[in-house]
């Protein structure tokens, strides 16, 4: 074996036993630096013939760059290897859980409220609010319910006075409306309303109703019934969702009529949920009374309109399973934190 | 109103199951609640006749009782206390089968008894269970009880709207029934009963508006010991009224035929003549129930020379009233306005099946039949001989049959759909109502004079329903609005309540819904300065008074919370506050504030429980930055301020108001930690409350061309007193620097070792750039000493090195 072969066998291996990168750089030094073994041949290559040379110094060089290339394969590989025990050393455990990433969530009733707008909104209604301290003329008289009205007696009315008290639907909103625009009309008014009902699951003093209103030029019948119909598929996200309309009486629509859904909880088989009757009470609606337009300024021969009124609390319930009204107004946490 | 369906099947009849028939009435708008049968399922229950009773031989409280089926003799041991030789019962044979019972020959204490003597509750009649059920001696002994008794019948409970008073009777269900099947109804007989004597009784109307026809009838020497009969007594008890004696149930009965209230009154009881008359304030009387009024103006009266001897349409005065041993009546069928009734029972805390239909209304001609009804049924039952009707009347008060006009362009806007006219024409007749036609300037109309009880039909509209509602709610077609595809417009510059939710909720709150009536008490510590307004009728005292600040229903929600071991809370609410002015007399609505506000209330740790050991309590800090947080929405954050300042219901200490160009629209700080103890809170308890409409502007952006010269940033420690705020530090900053102090951060707020105990330590970074060119080094250090200079002279500030 010549002395070349010999010194490049020996400094390829000791690269390759080279541990980090210091070590790695004597052996670099060892076989190429200015004094290194491989740079002393070429240094050697004066005491050979002219001729041979050449030849011998491409060798050595080859020899060389064969080095220098094992040094730097080396070089990169304890580098890396240096960097991935790093990182090793860096490991995290990434199932704790990160910070603050908490949140609140909207009242369930809160949530069916914000649905409820946001489908009238989206085919043209305003959302309108009003008082809940009312007049006795804006909550009853201009809806057609004079003093001694049997019908008042549906309303268990909280009093201040005789001529102040708590709204008992939000209908006087749309009283308010009519009375400062003419139409087209086209809201919704939701908000608190009040009856003098104590609290059980299935009544409270405060709850919240979303009356709509529209009167035009050529509104009927028919179209109350599209828009109740609509609403509620989209609202229960059944398309074929059976509605049904049924007379009844409110003092402000004529004809009026109580809309009943097939039970969303057995599908109309009949279920605890729908008192076995396969059908449950949603609303209530009508075509708005002549004398309530005329109350308000606007001529009942031009104008008709139809009005509905709904309670997203009982809507919330059936939407959301809640078997009690009354956990809607304890607030306490547990209830609130499955509404996220 | 409870009633019978057998007895509305002697009216009409339709093919139709129980089920059918009350879907049918719910969708005719006679909405039912339920339906029951009136006795429990059994078979193989005859009438029976105790002929003989012995005393069981080892037994005190039984008996063995011979007893006939009719053909056949039992022997029966039976421990009711009535059971006595001579009586019939309902006698369950041998193999009779009860929902849970099967009846076997059996041997009691040792004695042979075959079958079982039943009552009312084994039946499934009643609750009653005293004795056994005693029939009438004229029972055919050995008939099946289900045909006699004619159990194989169902209580049909209905709830009626108020325009519907017309079916609060047997014959306004009946005609309901006949229109929705297309078949005549067998209306109750007409009868006219001859007076067999002349007597009359005087009666005088004083207020003919509210009482506009009284028909009076006397009825000599009847026999109150008389048994009413079965069948009635079974009517009147399957619609809830328990048979008392002949005259009150055949007043009873007739009302629940023919809806037509009447009272009777014992003659010998009557002074001078019956006068109807408003009452005055503070009049007695004595009711049939025993109570005692003293009558509030405006109540209808009936009176005689004696003083008022009932309330009109309510019920009828102790002093004149039929009972046992009453010979003689005089029966009293009126008609009552109405508005004279509605109301009146419930402010004397009453309600009565009488007032219920006058103040709904009754048929205004149906008085007189409803008298000769009574008569008739009276004296078959109790005998008597009956004076002549006597009428008294005012007809310019009656109210008239109504003519009304019904357009058929009118029926085609309303409901959508033309109907045909013969179609319309039919329906009209099926209702009973009259009509005649015309067509004039091209449109067809109907003429409709509606029959008395009908008398809710008063205007077109009452025509055009009464059309759909026939026609049937659900054949009536359904078509989505068509609208123009108008853009309804919408602002930039307001924030929506929603986001307003929505960004609290980000941040960690749960939204809550409290009463918006509150305990007084609470409020009085709460919020002591302003005026709550106080309901008349409040449900307890703790919902007594509108809420001035929604806290107060917060800080129930957060006890509520803390007592179910939820240590951290964040909860808002939004929603309207009440108050009125001080020392108001007399309340009107436009004195009224109504203020829609948010507010919070925030307790226990800053972060949920953790890892990372971040277990620190909340403080005054977090919360403002909740609410810098929404400041931040109206992109104008700099009109707001926060303020040092005083609440009653918090820390004088940490409490801050919230000012918005320099008018306070809420406060935020710490709850008093003595009311805190006070509720028995065991951590600190943050509050904030705002005006909705004060962060509901927004600012619509504008963009402004970014300067490209570089930035340079200055910080600084300055030594100050202790009361020195942050924000009259950056007033002083903000008004020596010029437009090239770009930002000024608050970066370090130090108290303590090395610092003289009075003052503090707080360091500012200031950075400075200019819109075209790069500053100077000379430049800010002269921007640098001007507010140096300025802080020394205004707060005695010193650089600290």
């Amino acid at each position: 074996m010549s002395e070349l072969e010999d010194i490049s066998r020996k400094a390829i291996e000791a690269v390759n036993a080279a541990t980090d990168v210091a070590a790695l750089d004597d052996v670099r030094v060892q076989y190429l630096g200015k004094k290194g073994e491989l740079t002393g041949l070429l240094k050697g290559l004066g005491k050979l013939p002219a001729e041979e040379r050449p030849a011998a110094g491409a060798e050595i060089n080859k020899a060389k760059e064969a080095v220098q290339s094992a040094i730097t394969e080396r070089k990169d590989s304890l580098e890396s290897a240096a960097i991935d025990a790093q990182l090793a050393s860096e490991t995290i455990d990434v199932t704790l859980p990160g910070r603050n990433g908490d949140i609140g969530a909207l009242h369930p009733v809160t949530q069916v409220l914000r649905r409820m707008e946001d489908f009238f909104i989206s085919v043209g209604y305003s959302v309108v609010e009003g008082p809940e301290i009312e007049d006795d003329y804006h909550n009853f008289e201009a809806l057609n319910l004079p003093a001694h009205h049997p019908a008042r007696a549906m309303h268990d009315t909280f009093y201040f006075n005789p001529e102040l008290l708590l709204r008992t639907h939000t209908s006087p909103v749309q009283v308010r409306v009519m009375e400062n625009q003419q139409p087209p009309i086209r809201i919704i008014c939701p908000g608190r309303v009040y009856r003098v009902d104590p609290p059980d699951p299935s009544h409270l003093p405060m709850f919240h109703q979303v009356e709509g209103l529209v009167v035009d030029k050529n509104i009927s019948f028919a179209d109350l019934k599209g828009t109740v119909v609509e609403f509620l598929r989209v609202f229960f996200e059944k398309e074929d969702l059976q509605v049904r309309f049924r007379p009844s009486y409110f003092p402000f629509t004529e004809p009026s009529a109580e809309v009943d859904v097939q039970c969303v909880h057995c599908d109309g088989a009949g279920c605890r949920v729908c008192s076995h009757t396969g059908w449950l009470e949603v609303m209530g609606s009508g075509m708005v009374h002549p004398k309530v337009l005329e109350y308000a300024g606007i001529d009942s021969e031009e104008y008709t309109g139809f009005a509905f009124g709904m309670g997203p609390d009982r809507l919330a319930m059936l939407r959301y399973g809640v078997d009690d009204l009354r956990h809607y107004l304890d607030n306490d946490l547990r209830f609130l934190r499955q509404f996220v | 109103m409870k009633f019978s369906e057998s007895w509305l099947r002697e009216f009409v009849s339709p093919d139709l199951s129980t089920q059918e028939l009350v879907d049918q009435l719910t969708m005719a708008g006679l909405e039912v609640d339920g339906f029951e049968p009136v006795a429990a399922e059994f078979d193989k229950v005859v009438v029976g006749e105790i002929l003989e009773v012995n005393q069981h031989p080892d037994a005190d409280k039984l008996v063995v009782c011979r007893v006939s089926s009719g053909d056949e003799e039992h022997q029966v041991v039976c421990g009711a206390p009535n059971a006595r030789a001579g009586i019939k019962v309902p006698f369950a044979l041998v193999g009779a089968v009860f929902p849970d019972l099967k009846i076997k020959k059996a041997k009691l204490r040792g004695v042979e008894s075959h079958g079982m003597l039943c009552s009312e509750r084994e039946l499934g009649l009643s609750e009653n269970h005293e004795g056994l059920m005693e029939l009438p001696l004229d029972a055919p002994v050995g008939e099946d009880i289900r045909s006699y008794l004619d159990l194989d019948d169902s209580i049909i409970e209905v709830d009626l709207t108020p325009n519907r008073s017309d079916c609060l009777s047997m014959i306004g269900i009946a005609r309901e029934t006949g229109l929705m099947n297309r078949l005549d109804v067998a209306e109750a007989a007409r009868p006219r009963v001859e007076a067999a004597i002349e007597e009359t009784f005087p009666v005088e109307l004083d207020a003919e508006a509210a009482c506009p026809r009284f028909v009076g009838r006397v009825v000599r020497n009847i026999n109150q010991q008389a048994k009413t009969p079965l069948w009635m007594q079974e009517k009147l008890r399957r619609a809830d009224l328990r048979s008392i004696d002949p005259v009150v149930d055949v007043t009873n009965f007739v009302m629940l035929e023919l809806g037509q209230p009447l009272h009777a009154y014992d003659l010998e009881k009557l002074s001078g003549k019956i006068v109807v008359r408003q009452s005055k304030a503070g009049e007695k009387l004595t009711l049939l129930d025993e109570s005692e009024i003293e009558t509030l103006e405006d109540t209808l009266l009936i009176t005689d020379e004696s003083g008022p001897i009932g309330m009109a349409g309510v019920m009828g005065g102790l002093s004149t009233a039929v009972t046992e041993s009453t010979k003689h009546v005089f029966l009293e069928g009126a008609f009552f306005a109405p508005t004279a009734i509605a109301g009146r029972a419930r402010s004397y805390g009453m309600s009565t099946d009488a007032a219920h239909r006058f103040e709904r209304g009754v048929d205004w001609q149906g008085q007189v039949r409803a008298l000769e009804r009574a008569t008739e049924l009276l004296t078959e039952i109790a005998g008597g001989e009956p004076g002549p009707v006597t009428e008294t009347v005012d007809e310019s008060n009656l109210p008239s049959t109504n003519e009304v006009e019904l357009r058929a362009s009118r029926i085609a806007r309303v409901l959508g759909v033309q109907i045909d006219d013969e179609e319309v024409d039919e329906i009209l007749d099926r209702l009973g109502f009259q009509t005649t036609t015309r067509d004039e300037n091209g449109e067809h109309k109907w003429i409709v004079s509606a029959p008395s009880h009908r008398f809710d039909i008063a205007i077109e509209a009452d025509l055009v329903e009464e059309i759909s509602r026939v026609y049937g709610y659900n054949n009536l077609p359904t078509r989505t609005p068509a609208t123009s595809l108008q853009m309804s417009p919408r602002s930039e510059t307001e924030i929506s309540l929603n986001r307003i939710r929505d960004q609290l909720v980000s941040r960690g709150y749960y939204e809550a819904v409290t009463y918006s009536f509150v305990d007084s008490a609470m409020l009085e510590v709460l919020d002591p300065e302003k005026e709550p307004i106080g309901l008349a009728n409040p449900l307890s005292a703790e919902m007594s008074v509108m809420r001035t600040t929604i806290w107060a229903g917060l800080l129930k929600s957060l006890i509520y919370n803390v007592n179910r071991q939820q240590n951290r809370v964040r909860l808002f609410e939004t929603g309207l506050c009440f108050s009125q002015p001080p020392n108001q007399d007399g309340l009107s609505f436009a004195d009224i504030t109504q203020v829609k506000k948010l507010a919070g209330v925030v307790c226990g740790p800053r972060q949920d429980e953790n890892w990372s050991n971040d277990q620190e309590v909340i403080d005054f800090y977090d919360v403002k930055g909740d609410l810098e947080s929404l400041l931040a929405l109206t992109g104008q954050p700099d009109t707001f301020e926060f303020v040092s300042a005083t609440h009653p219901a918090l820390h004088p200490g940490q409490c801050a108001s919230i000012q918005k160009n320099g008018e306070i629209v809420g406060y935020v700080g710490l709850l008093d930690p003595r009311i805190q103890q006070s509720l028995d809170i065991r951590y600190p308890v943050f509050l904030f409350e705002l005006e909705i409409d004060a962060i509901s502007d927004k600012k619509v952006a504008s963009s402004a061309v970014m300067s490209r010269f570089p930035e340079v940033r200055r910080d600084i420690a300055i030594i100050v007193d202790q009361i020195v705020t942050a924000s009259a530090l950056r007033q002083c900053i903000q008004s020596a620097a010029d437009n090239t102090l770009q930002n000024l951060k608050l970066f370090d707020v130090y108290q303590g070792k090395g610092i003289d105990p009075t003052r503090k330590s707080i360091a500012l970074g200031l950075t400075f750039q200019h819109a075209s060119r790069t500053l100077t080094d000379d430049e800010i250090n002269n921007s640098m000493d001007k507010i140096v200079a300025s802080l020394e002279a205004e707060f005695g500030a010193s650089l600290r090195n």
